[in-house]
């Protein structure tokens, strides 16, 4: 199997470019930042539309909740600012003025994650797929690069209903191609295999398909299932493709508590038992360094991935 | 409106209070007591709305939010004195399947409400946010905020506070139930909020004051907060109020922000308040 690398890009610029796009297609489309314009790439948006580009200062609390009034006379707000700042900070306000209200607020989060990188603990948020998918009405996707960021900014626009659109800093090879249809809720199968499922979101997919290529030199059939939509879940996907390998690895740059493996591991237990392994942060908070250094060192690099398969296709029944 | 025919109205309402708290031994009286005489000259006199037809987005017709949800009782009587949903629904209030929940909600759809509140501080952001959509698109009715007076302690109320002067956003008039009183006491003892006048001034807001309890004093300061829209300014009223007004044994006491009256407090209560629109 060949992945043909298309360019390199941060998945955030693609953010910014479907948020330019919309801006020209949807007159509706407003966007707030909280003083990241230019780490959330709006400026474009901002610059083309400075009407409905609205600056909160480093306020993020007073911005979801301008941003869930904003609703109200027909606007479909985009907010921007850090993944951190996004969800942690104002939990609260997302939880009463957005998704109990059922505000079609779109929730866009850049530098999630380890790789983020020196900036450190602080900023570098490793549970916000968990607080999101835990709120009821809130869809959450974590598109995997440029191309596909830039996809799903525009496809939420045209989904009715709050969302949590999460990326990220660094520069990742890009592999969905331009023209791709994204379809929120229907996960991509990016490769076909027979032995074990990898299932991977965001910057764990591309670190998965670099995965696919050792597998394969040792022999190992793995399909590799890109689930950029954590909620709703494409349920249907993962069963059909564990009813075939027996197997499953989930690879995401967040906590394995609350995260996408948490989420598959409850469609498992459920309806189809299987040995299932974790590529995720291990109830530990980051550090600084460079994004690959931390995924180096906090477990979740290509090698992770692959460690990972060995163990999960160790732990199949052995059919007799 | 007359005065008369206002007061006529705050009675019934204020009947409903604490009939519907009473009957479910939970809620909060005190806030929605104090309140009364604000919103039913809100909705029955000052603002441009559509009971008849609720709309979420509200186009064209002046806004509401209430951003201190627990005086919900007050909320749903005007409502629904109002027009906006039917009279014996008041009935249903904090009930298993109700639409009249605890705390206001959109969950349910009932008419009248479009946003979630209870958990304090949100609104002011919110009416700000709604008003902004107003000015852009180029809807000249105007948004209602009210708050209470402890949940100015929130830090979320300042943010938005803030922002609503440095974007000019001159087409909101939030309103402080100033009845000095919370949960845990007196504001002044709890966490004194200092001199609120010059804390709106400072923060770039017209500061207006009025008796929340003398329709006189209601309808001038709304009609000069109205006319002082459009000016470039967010416009703040601090409206002086009893917790509890209305009923003997409950005035000017935090005891009664969240308790309500048994049964035979109930009657002591009703037999200060005419029945004016008929019991629900």
């Amino acid at each position: 199997m060949e992945f043909e690398v298309l360019g390199n890009k941060d998945t955030r610029s693609g953010f910014g470019e479907g948020l330019a796009e919309l801006g020209q297609q949807n007159p509706d489309v407003v966007a707030l930042c909280a003083d990241l314009t230019g780490s959330l790439k709006m400026d474009a948006f901002q610059k083309a539309h400075p009407d409905r580009f609205f600056q909160t200062g480093i306020a993020e609390a007073n911005m979801i909740g301008l941003a869930a009034g904003m609703t109200i006379g027909g606007k479909i707000p985009f907010t921007g600012t850090f993944a951190n700042f996004s969800t942690g900070r104002v939990y609260d306000q997302i939880r009463q003025s957005v998704a109990y209200s059922k505000k079609n607020v779109k929730i866009c989060a850049s530098h999630a994650g380890l790789t983020l990188g020196e900036d450190g603990a602080t900023h570098q948020v490793l549970e916000d797929i968990g607080m999101m998918r835990m709120l009821p009405n809130m869809t959450v996707i974590v598109p995997a690069d440029f191309n596909q960021t830039k996809q799903a900014t525009i496809a939420i626009a045209a989904h009715e209903g709050p969302v949590y659109l999460r990326f990220g800093r660094p520069v990742m090879p890009i592999f969905v191609k331009p023209d791709a249809e994204f379809v929120i809720g229907k996960a991509d199968v990016l490769a076909e295999g027979t032995d074990v499922t990898i299932i991977a979101c965001g910057h764990m997919v591309w670190k998965s398909i670099e995965a696919l290529k050792e597998l394969h030199a040792i022999g190992i059939s793995a399909e590799l299932i890109n689930m950029h939509t954590i909620k709703p879940l494409d349920e249907a996907a993962i069963l059909k493709s564990v009813a075939k390998t027996g197997c499953v690895v989930t690879a995401e740059e967040h906590m394995m508590n609350g995260g996408l493996g948490e989420a598959v591991s409850q469609v498992l237990s459920r309806k189809h038992p299987a040995p299932q392994e974790y590529v995720a942060v291990n109830d530990t908070f980051g550090e600084s360094g460079t994004p690959m250094e931390l995924m180096t060192k906090y477990h979740i690099d290509t090698p992770d991935v692959v460690a990972a398969v060995k163990r999960a296709l160790a732990r199949k029944p052995i059919i007799i | 409106m007359e005065n008369k025919a206002l007061a006529d109205i705050a009675s019934q309402v204020r009947r409903d209070i604490v009939r519907m708290v009473s009957a479910v031994n939970s809620g909060h009286p005190g806030g929605s007591l104090g309140c009364t005489d604000f919103l039913t000259y809100l909705y029955f006199e000052q603002m441009q709305h559509n009971a008849n037809d609720f709309q979420m987005d509200g186009k064209n017709e002046d806004l509401f939010f209430l951003s201190n949800g627990h005086i919900s009782p007050v909320w749903y009587s005007v409502l629904a004195r109002a027009g906006y949903f039917p009279v014996p629904e008041l009935g249903t209030f904090r009930k298993l399947g109700s639409r009249l929940q605890g705390h206001p909600s959109t969950d349910k759809n009932l008419p009248g409400i479009r946003m979630a509140s209870g958990s304090l501080g949100q609104g002011l952001s919110v009416g700000i946010g709604a008003a902004q959509i107003k000015k852009l698109n180029q809807d000249p009715t105007i948004v209602y905020t009210l708050h209470g007076d402890g949940e100015l302690q929130e830090g979320q109320i300042w943010e938005a506070a803030m922002y609503a002067a440095a974007n000019k956003i001159d087409n909101i008039i939030a309103t402080i139930d100033a009845n000095g009183r919370q949960i845990d006491g007196d504001v002044d003892d709890v966490l004194s909020l200092g001199d609120l006048h010059q804390k709106w001034v400072a923060f770039g807001w017209e500061v207006l004051h009025m008796d929340g309890h003398n329709f006189d004093s209601i309808r001038s300061t709304m009609q000069q907060a109205k006319a002082l829209t459009g000016n470039g300014k967010p416009v703040v009223i601090i409206m002086k109020t009893e917790m509890g007004q209305g009923v003997d044994y409950m005035v000017g006491s935090h005891k009664w922000h969240g308790v309500a009256p048994n049964a035979e407090q109930l009657q002591v209560a009703l037999d200060q308040l005419e029945e004016t629109l008929g019991d629900y």
